[in-house]
């Protein structure tokens, strides 16, 4: 893989691919990059060795997990299952077991994010519900309510001292941290809609990530949802200012691909990576800062469900709905 | 001469559901759609009309998934992320979305084994709710029809027949009323929509009373008059419409869910699926025979995970406590409960977590009456791909839905001097989930 800073996203190409079985649902790939971390539809994380492809299975949930982060030093592994559980697992060893297991969430846990000093966690879930915990004890430190739906994601500001969270109705809060009255960033309206045939509400933030400056978010979804059902509805990608919520751009595909953004990063090369699946297939979008159209995009073999690019930025991994794990150096 | 046919034209069951539906009084000019009221003479071959039974259908628009539901497969490649939770009967578990439920099913039975072949939103409807294949060109009287003919009253003084369910809006596979077909409009739907009661009009206040009872005499003169030389059906249902009118409007708090006390109002929230629960549960104690409650939608090709949390999350509690009170005042052991759907959901689950359709190996849910409370009645394999034991279909389900109700679906209507079967001869009732 070459150097981050000089990535070149029109050289992506597929490095590997790991058959775990059933499709996947999220994944995640640890500071240090020996491992990849996967859900999968079964109630199990596949560890992927990076090094010789061996797989571990990680038993401890009893749902579908899409939530992952690891402590700074890589020793770490946090898990948040669709079972409400929040798992600890010291990842030394060949078999790892779980060191706490915290029934965190009446619910889904959507989704956690690390502090970048590794000292706290957050969670968030379909209690509606932002939880923010010890990474050293597993105790619950604060409790945040506000959101009236579904909480898809959470992230920190670089210094930890706040949290990001949207929800199911493109919802955006800020929590300062150990502050329980939120502040409402924004709603990121291009991402919901109530259906009134279906009845129900559609869409949501499903994902989440900061600018390495730390003054733009970035939220992916479906937009212009034309048949609720079948999930007929474009990729987007919704980037607002940090500091008054204001929306800076919806970041979209010129062909108007139908799908869901299900993963984003801001990628240390200087672009907004996204990847989509849905009944337009799977890609990985490249989208500059100041253009609403991507400026390169990336076939997949299979629809997207979980992106985690490497730390280094050479490399990103998703997890598919084919049950592979696949590699791909951006360039 | 007496004409015993049965009114099929449309523009008079148009003008029925419209009477029905819409403006009553300021209705009855336009009311001539009973043409077929009294010629479905009262004569049933071999039925049984037990005349204190009602059926309370649940009808989950769209396809509920039943791994979602009644037949969970936690942890198969085929079960999605949700766990199985303990019922109240032992060793039975239903899916964790439905926690309220699962504390009623010592009150309930699961039918596990329908393989109906069918994945077509229309005719799965018109296949449950008729117990018939659906053949183009004929027409079979809806569940409701059915059930209204055979357990009212001649006197009862509501319709028999009332269908609850949401304003229609978009794409939207409902059907807005159900059709009695050869049974005569009389026994098809009143629709209530968003558990409003129907739009009475009331008579304008410049007409006083004794003004109104003049009226009365004079459109009774001329209606003897007219049937000493000539009766038909169109001047029976002209007189039908009248006294039902009225009859309506003197009991038109019996469609006013308001009515109802704050904390029964509070018991069964402030959804929509709600409100209509406790409207069913109104009607069913006045003593309406039939009463359907639509809940859409479930047709979740896409997001199948996300949206059964939504739409269950609106079912289960208003639907538990609607079992519940109906045990507790006395009417479940009367009162025929089904919840049921027009298809299920594939088990396997596609690439936007959805499930497509599916009439293989799917669920209904049914209570109360004569129904075997506590029961499972057939199997599926580990992941639901397939029934393994007992295989039945949507006339299985409509036979055993009238027989739990007291009525022989074995018999026959005798309509204009023809026989007409309750349901399919072709089928029969599950006997072992009858007690």
């Amino acid at each position: 893989m070459t150097g981050a800073m000089t990535a070149d996203p029109q050289q992506t190409k597929l490095l590997r691919e790991c058959k775990l079985g059933r499709p996947l649902t999220g994944c995640h790939w640890d500071v240090h990059s020996r491992y990849v971390y996967c859900g999968a539809e079964d109630f199990l994380i596949h560890r992927v060795d990076m090094g010789d492809g061996g797989e571990t299975l990680l038993a401890g949930h009893e749902s579908w997990v899409r939530a992952f982060g690891s402590s700074p030093d890589g020793e770490m592994l946090y898990s948040g299952g669709y079972d409400g559980r929040l798992i600890f697992w010291p990842v030394a060893g060949g078999r790892p077991e779980p060191l706490r297991v915290i029934d965190a969430h009446r619910g889904w846990i959507r989704a956690l994010a690390v502090s970048r000093d590794g000292r706290k966690l957050a969670t968030c879930g379909n209690d509606r519900l932002v939880k923010e915990w010890d990474a050293a004890t597993g105790q619950l430190l604060h409790e945040y309510a506000g959101h009236e739906s579904h909480v898809y994601n959470v992230h920190y500001s670089p210094d930890a001292g706040c949290l990001y969270s949207c929800d199911l109705k493109g919802v955006v809060q800020a929590w300062t941290s150990g502050v329980a009255q939120p502040q409402a960033l924004t709603t990121v309206a291009q991402l919901h809609g109530y259906d009134t045939t279906f009845r129900a509400d559609i869409g949501g933030a499903r994902c989440i990530a900061l600018h390495a400056d730390g003054r733009q978010l970035a939220f992916g979804g479906i937009t212009k949802v034309s048949n609720a059902f079948a999930g007929v509805g474009e990729i987007a990608v919704a980037v607002v200012n940090v500091a008054d919520g204001k929306l800076q751009q919806v970041l979209q595909s010129k062909d108007k691909t139908v799908g869901t953004t299900w993963g984003v990063s801001w990628h240390p090369g200087g672009f907004w990576l996204g990847l989509t699946g849905g009944g337009g297939g799977g890609w990985l979008y490249f989208w500059k800062p100041d253009s609403a159209d991507e400026f390169f995009r990336f076939r997949l073999p299979s629809d997207g469900r979980g992106l985690s690019v490497s730390p280094d930025g050479a490399g990103a991994a998703v997890a598919h709905a084919d049950g592979q794990l696949r590699l791909y150096g951006l360039g | 001469m007496k004409h015993h046919r049965p009114c099929r034209l449309p523009e008079h069951a148009v003008s029925r559901r419209a009477f029905l539906g819409g403006g009553l009084l300021g209705g009855l000019g336009s009311a001539a759609g009973l043409g077929g009221v009294l010629t479905a003479a009262p004569a049933i071959a071999g039925q049984v009309r037990s005349r204190s039974r009602r059926v309370l259908n649940i009808f989950l628009h769209g396809g509920v998934s039943q791994l979602e539901t009644w037949d969970p497969k936690p942890n198969t490649d085929t079960g999605g992320p949700f766990r199985a939770i303990q019922t109240t009967v032992p060793g039975l578990h239903i899916c964790e979305l439905l926690p309220f439920t699962a504390q009623q099913m010592h009150r309930l039975s699961i039918v596990r084994s329908l393989d109906t072949r069918n994945g077509d939103h229309a005719r799965g409807v018109t296949e449950m709710t008729t117990g018939r294949g659906r053949m183009p060109g004929v027409e079979h009287p809806h569940l409701g029809a059915v059930a209204a003919r055979s357990l009212m009253p001649d006197d009862f003084p509501l319709p028999g027949h009332v269908l609850i369910r949401s304003s229609p809006g978009g794409r939207n596979v409902e059907s807005e009323f159900h059709s009695a077909a050869w049974l005569g409009p009389r026994y098809a739907s009143m629709v209530l929509y968003d558990a409003n009661p129907p739009k009475f009009e009331d008579r304008p206040g410049e007409i006083t009373d004794e003004a109104d009872m003049r009226r009365n005499g004079i459109r009774q003169r001329a209606n003897e008059r007219f049937l000493q030389r000539r009766r038909t059906a169109e001047t029976e249902a002209y007189n039908f419409s009248f006294s039902q009118a009225r009859e309506l409007l003197s009991n038109r708090h019996v469609f006013e869910v308001s009515r109802e006390s704050a904390g029964d109002q509070a018991r069964y929230g402030t959804s929509q699926f709600g409100r209509h629960c406790l409207l069913a549960r109104r009607l069913l104690e006045h003593g309406v025979p039939y009463v359907q409650v639509n809940h859409a939608d479930y047709d979740t090709h896409h997001e199948n995970f996300d949206f059964h949390i939504e739409q269950l999350g609106e079912f289960d509690q208003p639907f538990a406590t609607l079992v519940s009170d109906l045990a507790d005042r006395g009417l479940l052991s009367n009162t025929l409960i089904c919840v049921m759907s027009e298809f299920g959901r594939t088990p396997k689950i596609n690439k936007t977590y959805g499930r497509d359709h599916w009439g293989t190996a799917w669920s209904v849910l049914l209570g109360g009456a004569s129904i075997q409370p506590g029961a499972v009645i057939g199997k599926t394999n580990a992941n639901g791909t397939e029934v393994t034991d007992r295989v039945v279909d949507h006339g299985h389900i409509f036979h055993t839905i009238l027989r739990g109700a007291g009525v022989d679906s074995a018999g026959e209507f005798e309509i204009g001097g023809r026989t007409f079967p309750v349901a399919d001869p072709a089928r029969q009732a599950i006997t072992e989930l009858l007690t």
